[in-house]
This record gives structure tokens, sequence and C-alpha cells, in this order.
């Protein structure tokens, strides 16, 4: 099983890294392009915000090359289904794609969606052309009632955005990958390498994270170990694991043993 | 006459046009949106599309995030 013969698809477009990386709270720009780079991703989101009108500041897409990367705006700090279709029109228009990470939060203390703004702000992009990958809670009727609507991939929460408690409930993602057809991507909680193998592991098409790789204290050596993690957690979930048995089973030959 | 720009009131030329605001602003037109009184305006209609007292613009671009 190659990487190259496993390609992740979404919204027609394909893909060969399945991890997809943020752009936020990085300490520069060298180091968001740096870590970018060693994380192999394809898939980098940005957020839509009013431009600075001091001209002597840099943007993050001087730092980009974007014939490398796949932009995914998102519409974080939308707490309203208006304010997320709104922020994806302009994203739109200032990239001119119409892939859109869509999350519409319920609140500032947990970030966690308020799935009702969520549907009603999907179906309307849906209708409008949008290419829709929503952040959502790690609810199989929520997900599927996405799937329903016509967004190309869902995006359960392993944990709090920024949180790194990993994944909180693999049975629930579990649940999901098990009733929706569309790409299922964790999106949030992972912390550390290994929360991303598992989640490739239940057999998630894809992990989302930033802070995991921004704020960890080596960011540049972070970005690689996610990108490791996510080829190795896929190929053991395609490679299939042993069952989990609670006595033991010799693996040296019982036969010729002296004595 | 007066516009409201990204939330602040600032000065600008009778008779302007989007591109003209954003040629006195140093902002190139490629990797931004602009929104004239809530309606987006096509990159197309940047030449045509004139500006009048008191409305309210936002010009946006991408930035870092997750």
């Amino acid at each position: 099983m190659t990487q190259a013969a496993d390609k992740l698809i979404i919204g027609g477009r394909e893909f060969t890294s399945r991890l997809m990386v943020g752009t936020g709270k990085y300490a520069s720009f060298e180091q968001t392009a740096l870590a970018l780079e060693m994380s192999g991703a394809e898939i980098i989101t940005v957020a839509v915000r009013r431009v600075n009108l001091d001209r002597s500041k840099e943007s993050l897409l001087d730092y980009i090359d974007l014939k490398k990367y796949t932009l995914l705006p998102n519409t974080a700090g939308c707490y309203t289904a208006d304010d997320a279709v709104r922020t994806c029109r302009l994203a739109r228009e200032a990239g001119m794609s119409d892939f859109v990470k869509l999350e519409v939060l319920g609140d500032e203390k947990t970030l966690f969606p308020d799935n009702e703004e969520l549907l009603k702000a999907a179906k309307i992009l849906v209708a409008d052309g949008f290419t829709v990958l929503p952040y959502c809670s790690d609810d199989v009727i929520v997900c599927k009632k996405l799937e329903d609507i016509g967004c190309v991939a869902v995006m359960p929460l392993g944990a709090p955005i920024g949180s790194g408690l990993g994944i909180r409930n693999p049975y629930n993602i579990r649940i999901i990958l098990e009733n929706v057809s569309v790409p299922v991507i964790v999106d949030a909680g992972v912390g550390s390498a290994s929360d991303a193998a598992i989640a490739m592991e239940l057999g998630c098409a894809g992990v989302l994270m930033n802070t995991a790789i921004a704020c960890a204290q080596d960011p540049i050596a972070m970005a690689e170990a996610m990108k490791l993690a996510v080829i190795a957690g896929r190929l053991s979930f395609k490679a299939g694991r042993i069952p989990r048995k609670l006595y033991a089973n010799a693996s040296s030959p019982l036969d010729g043993l002296i004595g | 006459m007066q516009i409201v720009l990204n939330g602040d009131s600032i000065e600008t030329m009778d008779g302007c046009t989007v591109e003209a605001l954003l040629q006195q602003l140093g902002i190139g037109r490629e990797r931004v949106a602009v929104e004239l009184n809530a309606d987006i305006v096509p990159k197309a209609g940047y030449e045509k599309q004139l500006l009048s007292n008191g409305d309210k613009i936002e010009i946006v671009h991408f930035v870092g995030g997750g």
C-alpha cells in the first residue's frame, strides 16, 4: 500500500497529504512557512479579517506559495449563520475559490459549535455553490444532517479547540465513521503526534490542527512529527490491527526449545 | 466626503471608486474582498463602483487562522 495510491478526495479535488494545518498563533510568518513545509500539508486554513491599513505590515500570503497549498478560509469568530455566510462570501471573493471551513460557534469559553446555526449556514452555502467543510460536534446525527445538506466532508472535534486534550470520545468518532459516507476529518483537540495517529487509526480521512503545531516548543519539529503520525496512523488503519487479547501469545516458536 | 472604512471614518475625494480607494490605500486588489454597505463588490466592478458620502466599506483579506 503506497501513499501515492491512497489519495484523499474532497470536493472533487485530490490530495496526497491527510494532514491539514492552520496558520494561526505562530511566532512569525517565517515560522509559519517553515512549519507548513515540514507538515507536508496541502490544505491550510486561514481566517478572514479586516486589512490592516498600516501598509508597513506584511501579510501572511507574502510568505506562502499559493501554488503549493489549497487555502481553506474559515469562519472563526462567527456566532451566527448570517455572519458565517457573510464571511464565506468575502472569502470566496478574496480567494477566488469556493472551499470553506464552516464554523459557527456557540460560546467563547468552549468554542463548541452551535449546531442549529451551523446547519442553517451550511444549507445556505451549499445552495450558493460553496464546497463546505463544517467543524461540528462529535455527534453522528449532526454529521448525517450535514452530509444530507451536501457538505463534502464532516469535521467533528476531538476536543475543544486549542485544548490539546486529544480524541476524547473515540467511540463517537467511530459511530460517525460508520454512518456517513463523506470524509470524516478530526478538527480540533489534537495535542501530540499520538493523538493524530489515533484519529487516523480510527479510520478518519484526515486530521486538521493548528495549536498543537504552532504552540509546541518547537513548531517545526512538531509539524514533522504530525506529518509522520498521520502517515503512520493511516497505514496502521489500512494494514488492520490485531485483535486485543487478554492473555499472551508467544512470538517465538515453541518447537526446538532446548532442554 | 466621509466614508466609514473598516469601522473608522475617513475622508476621501468625491467621485471616488472602489479602485481609486484601494489605490489611495496602497492595497492590491488581488487578495482582498470589498463590501459596500454589506454587499460584496465583485472585482470586475471596482473601477465602476462609485462611493457616496456615508458609505460603509469593509476591506478584508486572509490572515493566519485555524
